[in-house]
């Protein structure tokens, strides 16, 4: 039955009416037929459809059931220059009825005749959701000449073989069900908006729902899904395989996939399938996202953000195949990244393994574990750099044999340690990426950070393995240690690391030796070039999901070369690191390193006689510790034999980072280690160090508004990007002092990018050459960095942005106040200061401060408005350090007990950001040293 | 420059009046009681002159409003208690004289003096920009009137400078609204808080309401100003306990310690407004359920583009504004 093509009815939550137009073309079977689209560009009296976008045109393509209103929110902000057009498939939305059944092949003829009716003869980014990626990719093939760019999500074109298809799609797609399910009952409509998280308000799932009221509606949804070729001989499957095949001829073009990781329908799986056919992608996933990625992440913002540092604009920058397009273009002249951020030539370099195999020191001690637990002679356990070296060698030709390959990502599940050593540098040597992720992130955090890496290869000690089990996290699994049989049966353990290293010596067959860096081996490929991946870090998470951090090869050879000349450390130094990221440096560093005994994911078991027996047992030069692990060893160090008093006594110097030091606590630190410089490097997962201070210039240069984190080392710069009115940091970079803003690095060890994280990486890294750490502060006269807050963290009031830890450090000094917090109440640009505060004794519950204590708090904080003082009982502080505050959740809290309770308070509905440029939180993630 | 302030006889009708006149303009006042300013002499202009009369009488307006240069119009019914009638004579009456005499005698500019509660259902308004008059969704006969009376003021903006200017909780020594209930309750150790007192809510220092009132006078045809509605306050939002505590600390009162759940006070006042309805008392109930939801929700504004607009800031901080307060009790000018 055909039913002509019409107008949406007014009133549709967040649709203009005004976008709304009916085109005629003719279909593939010379009918003429009429589609409704949406158009950002149509005007009263204008001549419809006749003009070309000025720029291009961003053309959206809808999947199933929906139409295109999804694309509502890129209508109503289109990407500056271009052009926004939505279509209604033919049977779809507001489009005709034409009472056929068309199928793939069919519907990207319709697109194209469609177009050429609309005269979009520019250049052309698509989007497309859903069924609506296949029908765009086609389109695309068909028009490569327009093509400027393409944006997929949540899509497919491929059924990995290895797995089956989606058990939502098989059901619908049952015969007994497929009619009822998504033509006579609006079943499977409304279970497409139903998958949205969070979930949708009813307004918006029924102007989904709108245009498909009756069963007459509806048979297109039915169509669509019909259409889906889970056999091989249905007619569709040829189609789709063959543009699946031709996905390389879009090499030159520029893509992103923006993913929704919690899509029942199109898993990870699919993503890492248009990942493979299109290499050239940009891919961001949105954490917390579902299928219905319109309405779930901030695709418009997204846009704004790729299209100008991705896609080249004008009639003449179409891109030819094959060329990489999209240099990030700027307005100013930019603060040029000078010699720190260049790194030394390939020729020139020295692997991260290179120090394992130098002859001289191969029967120096490189690894000390503390001794094992049924030694009743308590002797540490000693592995020679010539050990080391051998056994890295032969995993490395071991992991080979078993199938990781070069490039292939390995989650190392393992504690600091020999074993974790001996994985690291032989995934290195291989070429394959660690991924390291910090048991810290709590088991959600984890699941979320491996299933956002993806590793082909698991290697975890029993308990990561079990976990792996459990929370079904992705890779082919290595056990580490003594792995029981069951778990090996329940947790698919294919191999153990001592196997594959026996395996690897039977292959390199030559026993216990060198590792030989420059001959040619047959066990194993080349070894990597500079450029390769290397690692894979993740942020903390303590503001929001933790950000995967690319390292290749050549940055971490500059940060082990950044911590050598920084610490001038040398062949006589021994390390005792407390810290996991710096414990895995021993080895390149060519010095013995120990983890002292203490559980390294919880800091705060480490004890002054654990620490003792460790420096004891290296004859430690070097400790490094996180400020939790610090303040326990200053706790117990009345229980210090005189021995062990002795032992500490040969440290020259202590270091102590992952979050802010308080001085009090390096003074008390001077007499358990009194021969020691106390130092606070300041960096960032994505760089670190950037800056270093002792305990001496600490107290040299007093209080101020932060904390003084001192001067870059050498090899790095620092620039401030100037803050504007509302606290966004737009400016310009300078190196001015006095001038806050988000502190910018330069420096040959800054990460290489987020990973699958691409909007957020071009927010980071739109100065080239420069990492925006989401750390706010100025320079000071003296070239020292000031951190006075957090981008995300500032509180934008009608008198300007004002940062939290100054605020934070004068109520600190307030007796009875344990720990304070300054957050900002209201909206962006007339926000009013909130200081939340943790008070010895503790409250029983949160609640209004009483007034003396708010005079107080005013009187110490005199040139700021606090508009209320908070008590709590406690601030809620991120794991892996303990200190720092979460800010955004008191915030919110602060805002609801303030916003008091009407009685009857609408509740809006947040969108997970991708784009957000400040008032975003998990960007960066540095946090003062 | 002559000024004719309607409704003098308030606290900020009487300030404003003064502060015009302390300036050196020729100020005249119009209210049915006498002001107690008639023949004052502030500063460097005439002495203020009074007219007393009903605002809604046509001929008393027309004759007042005669030769004036500007108006502040402040006269108006204001609390919960009375008919639909009464409060439409006075606002909605009243402000459709001012407007039409002003028209009629091409008085170039009007600052029509409205409340925050014109735009006002009940929702807590956090950083809040002025929105429209809204006079279905308003709550109580005063806020209804007042949105229809602001509606009609600014619908004169074709021909008149007209701004509208909500001032949040004017308060300050002589202030027997805000401050003046607050004090007598507490004496009478009948002050509660409703809930845990939380809500911030924005509040005006009766002299930054007076600067404002003028900076609206002297900016009434700028581009900016013709036509809008502002809110204006201190700008320092702060929670209904402190503002209760400081209150009372300045007339040496012990802040409130009893708490009222919001669902209670909300009943309660609902029942106290039938009950003083069926026995037609004239003053206002002790608890109202508008009020009781207002002094459970958070109403601060953005003061930004008010700012601006009116190149107004406030001068009087809080802090100093209690002293002020405090002083003022001490005095025992209350008494």
């Amino acid at each position: 039955m055909v039913t002509t093509a019409r107008l949406p009815p007014p009133g549709i939550e967040g649709l203009d009416p005004a976008w709304s137009r009916l085109v005629t073309a003719v279909d593939a079977d010379a009918v003429e037929r009429t589609w409704h689209v949406l158009d950002s560009e149509v005007t009263e009296g204008t001549g419809r459809g006749d003009e070309v976008a000025r720029g291009g045109t961003v053309l959206c393509v809808h999947g199933n059931p929906t139409w295109s209103y999804a694309f509502r929110e890129v209508l109503a902000a289109p990407p500056a220059g271009w052009r926004v057009v939505a279509v209604d498939h033919l049977d779809m939305g507001y489009s005709e009825r034409t009472g056929t059944h068309r199928p793939l092949a069919r519907r990207i003829d319709d697109l194209g005749r469609l177009t050429a009716a609309l005269g979009l003869s520019g250049p052309v980014v698509l989007l497309a959701h859903d069924w609506g990626g296949p029908i765009a990719l086609g389109w695309a093939l068909a028009h490569r000449d327009q093509v400027a760019g393409v944006v997929l999500t949540n899509t497919a074109v491929h059924q990995p073989e290895d797995a089956p298809a989606p058990s939502l799609i098989r059901s619908a797609r049952l015969p007994a069900m497929l009619e009822t399910v998504t033509v006579r009952t609006p079943a499977f409509l409304r279970g497409a908006t139903a998958l949205s998280r969070p979930s949708l308000p009813a307004a918006v799932r029924d102007a989904y729902a709108a245009p498909y009221a009756s069963a007459e509606r509806r048979a297109a949804i039915g169509g669509f899904v019909r259409d889906i070729p889970l056999e091989p001989d249905h007619p569709s499957a040829a189609v789709l395989d063959h543009l699946a095949g031709r996905l390389g001829e879009l090499a030159g073009v520029p893509v992103l996939l923006l993913w929704g990781p919690k899509d029942p329908v199109f898993s990870d799986r699919y993503l890492h399938d248009l990942e493979a056919r299109l290499p050239q992608a940009d891919v961001h996933r949105v954490e917390g996202a579902s299928h219905l990625t319109p309405e779930d992440a901030d695709l418009a913002g997204a846009l704004h953000r790729w299209i100008p540092a991705r896609v080249p604009m004008g009639p003449d920058a179409l891109p030819s195949p094959g060329r990489r397009t999209g240099a990030p273009e700027t307005d100013t002249a930019p603060l040029a990244a000078g010699e720190a951020a260049t790194a030394p030539a390939d020729g020139q370099r020295t692997p991260l393994w290179a120090a394992l195999a130098e002859p001289h020191r191969a029967d120096t001690d490189a690894i000390v574990e503390p001794p094992a637990p049924g030694d009743e002679l308590r002797r540490p356990r000693r592995w020679t750099f010539g050990e080391l070296a051998g056994d890295v060698h032969a995993l490395a030709a071991g992991l080979h044999a078993h199938g990781v390959q070069p490039g292939d990502r390995v989650a190392c599940m393992v504690p600091p340690g020999r074993e974790l050593a001996v994985l690291l540098y032989a995934c290195w040597r291989l070429g394959a990426v660690v991924v390291v992720a910090d048991a810290g992130l709590g088991p959600k955090g984890l699941s979320r950070a491996l299933r956002s890496a993806a590793p082909q290869h698991l290697v975890g000690i029993p308990r990561a393995l079990a976990a792996a089990a459990a929370l079904r996290w992705p890779g082919r699994r290595i056990g580490a240690g003594e792995v029981p049989a069951a778990l090996r049966r329940s947790a698919s353990v294919e191999v153990t690391l001592d196997q594959l290293i026996e395996r690897g010596y039977r292959l390199i067959d030559h026993g216990p030796g060198p590792l030989a860096t420059h001959e040619p081996d047959d066990a194993l490929p080349p070894p990597p070039a500079a450029d390769a991946e290397a690692a894979i870090a993740f942020t903390s998470g303590s503001t929001g999901p933790a950000k995967g951090v690319v390292y290749r090869h050549r940055q971490l050879e500059a940060q082990r070369d950044a911590l050598r000349r920084a610490y001038a450390i040398g062949d006589d130094d021994r390390l005792v690191a407390a810290f996991a990221p710096f414990a895995l440096y021993g080895p390149a560093l060519g010095i013995t390193s120990m983890v002292p005994d203490m559980d390294v994911t919880a800091p705060a078991t480490l004890t002054a006689a654990a620490l003792a027996d460790a420096v004891a047992a290296t004859e430690a030069t070097l400790v490094f510790a996180s400020p939790a692990a610090l303040t326990n060893v200053a706790r117990t160090a009345e229980e210090l034999r005189g021995d062990q008093r002795t032992a500490l006594a040969g440290v020259r110097t202590l270091m102590s980072a992952g979050a802010p030091v308080p001085a009090a606590l390096l003074r008390r630190l001077a007499a358990v280690v009194p021969s020691a410089a106390a130092h606070t490097p300041y960096g960032m997962t994505e760089c670190l160090p950037v800056a270093d201070i002792d305990l001496t210039t600490i107290e040299a240069v007093g209080p101020g508004n932060g904390v003084c984190v001192g001067r870059t080392i050498p090899g790095v710069e620092v620039a401030i990007s100037p803050l504007d009115a509302n606290g966004a940091a737009t400016g310009a970079l300078v190196r001015e002092p006095g001038v806050t803003g988000e502190v910018c690095v330069a420096a040959p060890h800054v990460k290489d990018r987020y990973d699958r994280l691409a909007i957020t990486e071009l927010t980071s890294s739109r100065d080239p050459g420069w990492h925006r750490s989401g750390d706010v502060g100025p320079l000071d006269a003296n070239g020292r960095l000031w951190i006075e807050g957090r981008l995300a963290h500032l509180i934008s009031t009608a008198a300007g942005p004002v940062t939290p830890v100054g605020i934070e450090q004068r109520v600190e000094a307030i007796e009875h106040v344990a720990m304070a917090a300054a957050v900002g109440v209201g909206p962006i640009g007339t926000q009013q200061v909130v200081v939340v505060v943790a008070t010895d004794p503790a409250p029983g519950s949160r609640q209004l401060a009483p007034l003396t204590l708010v005079d107080r708090v005013r009187s110490a904080v005199p040139e700021v408005d606090i508009a209320a003082v908070l008590v709590v009982p406690k601030l809620p502080v991120d794991i892996r350090h303990q200190s720092k505050i979460d800010r955004a959740r008191l915030g919110r809290e602060a805002a609801e007990l303030l916003a008091g309770r009407g009685l009857g308070r609408r509740r809006r509905r947040p969108e997970a950001s991708v784009a957000d440029d400040n008032a975003d939180p998990n960007h960066g993630d540095g946090g003062g040293s | 420059m002559k000024v004719l302030v309607t409704g003098a006889s308030g606290l900020l009708g009487r300030d404003t009046a003064v502060a015009l006149a302390s300036r050196g303009d020729e100020v005249t006042v119009l209210q049915r009681r006498p002001s107690g300013l008639a023949g004052t002499q502030a500063g460097a202009g005439p002495p203020i002159r009074e007219v007393l009369g009903d605002i809604a009488d046509a001929e008393v307006v027309r004759s007042a409003v005669t030769g004036q240069d500007g108006i502040v119009h402040l006269a108006a019914r204001v609390g919960v208690v009375g008919t639909e009638e009464e409060f439409r004579h006075a606002n909605i009456d009243g402000t459709l004289q001012v407007v039409s005499a002003a028209r009629a005698r091409h008085v170039p500019r009007l600052v029509h003096v409205s409340t925050p509660s014109v735009a006002h259902a009940g929702e807590p308004l956090v950083g809040a920009a002025a929105d429209q008059a809204d006079t279905v969704h308003t709550i109580g006969h005063y806020a209804r009137t007042k949105a229809r009376a602001e509606q009609l003021a600014l619908h004169a903006a074709d021909a008149l400078g007209v701004v509208a200017i909500r001032p949040h909780l004017v308060w300050g020594p002589g202030d027997t609204q805000l401050v003046g209930r607050i004090v007598a309750r507490a004496r009478a150790g009948r002050l509660a808080l409703i809930d845990d007192g939380a809500a911030l809510i924005d509040t005006t220092y009766v002299d930054n309401a007076v600067d404002a009132l003028v900076a609206a006078l002297d900016h009434a045809e700028d581009d900016a100003v013709r036509g809008r509605a502002f809110v204006i306050s201190n700008g320092q939002p702060r929670t209904v306990a402190e503002l209760l505590a400081r209150i009372c600390r300045a007339a040496g009162l012990p802040a409130p310690h009893r708490r009222v759940p919001l669902g209670v006070a909300h009943a309660g006042g609902a029942a106290a407004e039938r009950l003083w309805a069926r026995l037609g008392r004239t003053d206002d109930p002790p608890m109202t359920s508008f009020l009781a939801e207002q002094l459970a929700t958070a109403h601060w504004f953005d003061q930004r583009e008010v700012r601006a607009a009116l190149h107004w800031e406030p001068r009087v901080g809080l802090e100093e504004g209690f002293e002020r307060l405090a002083a003022w009790f001490a005095a025992g000018a209350d008494a």
